[in-house]
């Protein structure tokens, strides 16, 4: 069940109790109050430091005065049921909301102390900086290397073609396609498999040696097999990069993240180190959310 | 009743064999416990009913209308007296015209032998039969098939497929004609082609670079001979699609880019609908606009650098004939662009791309193959174009490539060579068909080195 908001939660309860079930009663504290989050969203070694984030689209607001550290190297997930602003979020985190013209951010997002949402900030710079890769695989339609050259040919990365080609491949190895691609540099990215494709794009995110990469549900077009290639490709990763992954699986969130941060409505409402939020999160939302009993 | 009205009445009819169809399947369903009943929607039944009332009643008033006046020629001609049989067919036919002016009454019948009074007689007296065979087999027909239709409605009958797959011939049908109608007009003109080849050498057709098509029509006529070679109005028609397209594509191309990728909603709300305003444009207002503005302007100020141009030239026509293309190429590119993938925008801007880095790298690549298709669809337009060049390049024959002088084009001499009184087997009128023909070659082979490089070069996304 999708429900998002906690009287419709209640009304489920409702339902149960009716069918003869003891269920325990919802508490007030479900309404949540804007801008307050527990557990422990600050950091000491911060690398993004948000405070007051909020976020609309038009009239209507998706981010609700959030604030929150994500340290150096550390791998934070995102969770929450849909439409909760979780991607919202992250996509402000390299700005790559601006191409939304009704889209407003307000409050101040720093990438180590320098604001993002600067007027005088290059968004080329910022982009370089902070890599992304989304939920469906997109790489260009052309081939593999090019895929991968893409960004160390924009920022101007390679003096040399064997520079070039260094790049592509070291990237193409950190991403653990290299064995599978190697000899075929020159076929069209777009005839590989979908899980192959999605650590191309992690490939090609990582060219452009990042400091931070967000990650929009990488793994929701793939199967399985795939996802579990492309999970043990972010452990190794955390180890030089930073990770911000928005999820919908909690297992996922649960075996990849140092961090989780639970979203509801717009509201940031939880953030603990990942074994507490699973096992004994401190907001009855989270509790709800995790045990499956909504979202 | 004339074949017209014969067509509504079916129409009618089979309306009406649509409601009764309609009702049948309702009234033999409601006892049974209601449409579900049914094997098809009683929709499906009335359609089927209305078929098979229409479509045999259709068939037979084609074929009556086809054949009858062949089968009643064939009659009168043969009732002829034996001294007025004609010799030859282009005698029969001067005897049958004849012959139905007395009928119609627009020939007098004093002004005409008896016999062919008497065979105008027999003529409108079988037209009166014809008529009347036709009317009533065509209605027996739609009434005894629609009949059949309807009495055969049965629960069991599964209609819809029926209805179906007749609709799918009919669709065959609808495809099969436009295809037909190009061989049509493929065989017309490859035959009057292959007459004037007989006339006039094939080399010389090919490789002469003299164009003047006035030959004398009598024998005592003074008059040049003739020279048809069609290189210069090839040259003529490849420089004024040159400057077209060297005006359209760039403009076109790059209003494109800016409509799709940098215009925000409110500017591209007014300018895209402005700019496909020039395609509403009649073409003969472009032609007067080349001629008595741009060609003038042209021309005086050619003259104030102290060149010689003429009054009338390549260029005026070419750069107003590449403004009337520009909405081809603008709006074309602007859908084809709009359809890249949003998703490949995001990921070249989440590396740090520009928007311009990402508009030359990904999405123009991607979109390459359907701006060809518009270029192409440009390139036809252009070369197929003539009105504007009869207003403002001329009608000279020159060989140049010089865009300042006056140039001509095929369309154009195709134009002048069919208008007026023509005599339809002089070498002046089938080279008419003959330039028809080479420029039906021309755009085809374009057609197919612009799809091979398109299938080429194209970057699959999806």
């Amino acid at each position: 069940m999708n429900t998002m908001n906690p009287t419709i939660a209640k009304e489920a309860d409702h339902q149960e109790i009716e069918a003869g079930t003891p269920v325990r009663e919802q508490p007030e504290e479900t309404i949540i109050e804007e801008g307050k989050t527990v557990g422990e969203p600050f950091a000491d070694n911060a690398k993004f430091k948000l405070r007051d984030v909020n976020v609309s689209y038009g009239d209507t607001r998706a981010i609700k005065n959030i604030s929150l550290d994500v340290a150096k190297n550390e791998v934070i997930a995102f969770i929450g049921p849909s439409g909760c602003g979780k991607s919202t979020f992250l996509r402000c985190l390299n700005r790559m909301n601006d191409s939304i013209e009704i889209c407003k951010v307000t409050g101040s997002l720093q990438l180590d102390d320098q604001d993002i949402y600067d007027r005088r900030r290059d968004v080329v710079e910022l982009r370089a900086r902070v890599g992304m890769v989304f939920q469906k695989p997109n790489p260009f339609p052309k081939s593999i290397y090019d895929n991968v050259a893409y960004g160390p040919r924009i920022h101007g990365l390679a003096n040399r073609k064997s520079d070039l080609d260094d790049i592509v491949e070291n990237s193409l190895r950190k991403a653990g396609l290299w064995s599978e691609v190697k000899d075929r540099l020159d076929a069209t990215a777009t005839g590989m498999s979908g899980g192959q494709q999605q650590r191309l794009c992690i490939a090609r995110a990582i060219a452009v040696s990042p400091e931070v990469i967000l990650m929009d549900e990488p793994c929701s077009a793939l199967d399985p097999i795939a996802t579990a290639r492309v999970e043990e490709l972010m452990a190794e990763m955390s180890e030089s990069y930073t990770i911000v992954i928005v999820t919908h699986s909690m297992q996922q969130a649960a075996r990849v993240s140092n961090r989780t941060a639970y979203f509801h409505l717009g509201h940031l409402v939880e953030v603990n180190e990942t074994n507490k939020v699973f096992t004994s999160p401190e907001h009855e939302l989270t509790e709800s959310y995790i045990t499956g009993r909504f979202g | 009743m004339q074949p017209a009205n014969l067509l509504l009445l079916t129409i009618v009819l089979s309306m009406v064999a649509y409601g009764l169809g309609y009702a049948r399947s309702r009234s033999l369903a409601m006892p049974m416990g209601g449409i579900r009943h049914l094997k098809s929607l009683p929709f499906y039944y009335g359609a089927r009913a209305a078929l098979w009332c229409g479509i045999p009643a259709l068939l037979v008033l084609g074929l009556w209308a086809a054949f009858q006046g062949k089968v009643i020629q064939t009659l009168i001609i043969g009732s002829l007296p034996q001294e007025m049989l004609p010799a030859s067919e282009g005698e029969a036919s001067l005897l049958l015209s004849k012959i139905s002016n007395v009928a119609s009454g627009s020939l007098p019948p004093g002004f005409a032998e008896a016999p062919i009074v008497e065979a105008a007689e027999r003529l409108k007296a079988l037209r009166e039969q014809s008529r009347m065979f036709m009317t009533t087999l065509v209605v027996s027909v739609s009434v005894l098939a629609g009949f059949l239709g309807w009495l055969r409605v049965r629960p069991a009958l599964n209609a819809r497929t029926q209805v179906e797959s007749i609709l799918k011939w009919l669709f065959f049908a609808c495809a099969a004609l436009a295809i037909l109608t190009t061989i049509g007009i493929i065989f017309s003109v490859a035959f009057e082609t292959f007459r004037f080849f007989q006339k006039i050498p094939f080399t010389e057709f090919i490789f002469g670079s003299q164009w003047s098509p006035q030959t004398a029509l009598r024998a005592d006529q003074v008059a040049a001979q003739g020279a048809f070679g069609m290189i210069p109005l090839f040259t003529g028609t490849l420089l004024i699609s040159a400057i077209a397209m060297l005006v359209a594509v760039p403009v076109g191309l790059l209003s494109a880019i800016y409509l799709s990728e940098y215009a925000n909603k409110k500017v591209r709300g007014v300018v895209k609908p402005l700019l496909e305003m020039l395609a509403g444009i009649p073409t003969v207002v472009y032609g007067f606009f080349a001629a008595l503005t741009v060609a003038p302007f042209i021309s005086n100020f050619a003259a104030s650098l102290g060149i010689d141009a003429s009054s009338q030239s390549a260029l005026a026509a070419g750069g107003v004939m590449g403004i009337m293309i520009i909405p081809f190429v603008s709006s074309l590119s602007d859908d084809v662009i709009n359809a890249v993938p949003q998703t490949l925008r995001d990921g070249s801007l989440a590396l740090g791309a520009t928007q311009s880095e990402t508009m030359k790298k990904v999405i123009f690549p991607a979109a390459l193959p359907g701006i060809m298709g518009g270029v192409l669809l440009a390139v036809s337009r252009a070369i197929g174009e003539t009105m504007i060049v009869v207003m403002a390049a001329g009608l000279a024959a020159n060989l140049t490539a010089n865009p300042l002088e006056t140039v001509t084009t095929v369309t154009v001499q195709i134009v002048t060579l069919l208008t007026g009184d023509q005599e339809f087997d002089s070498a002046k009128t089938l080279a008419a068909f003959a330039l028809g023909a080479m420029l039906f070659l021309a755009t085809l082979l374009l057609n197919v080195v612009a799809l091979k490089i398109v299938r080429k070069y194209r970057e699959q996304y999806d």
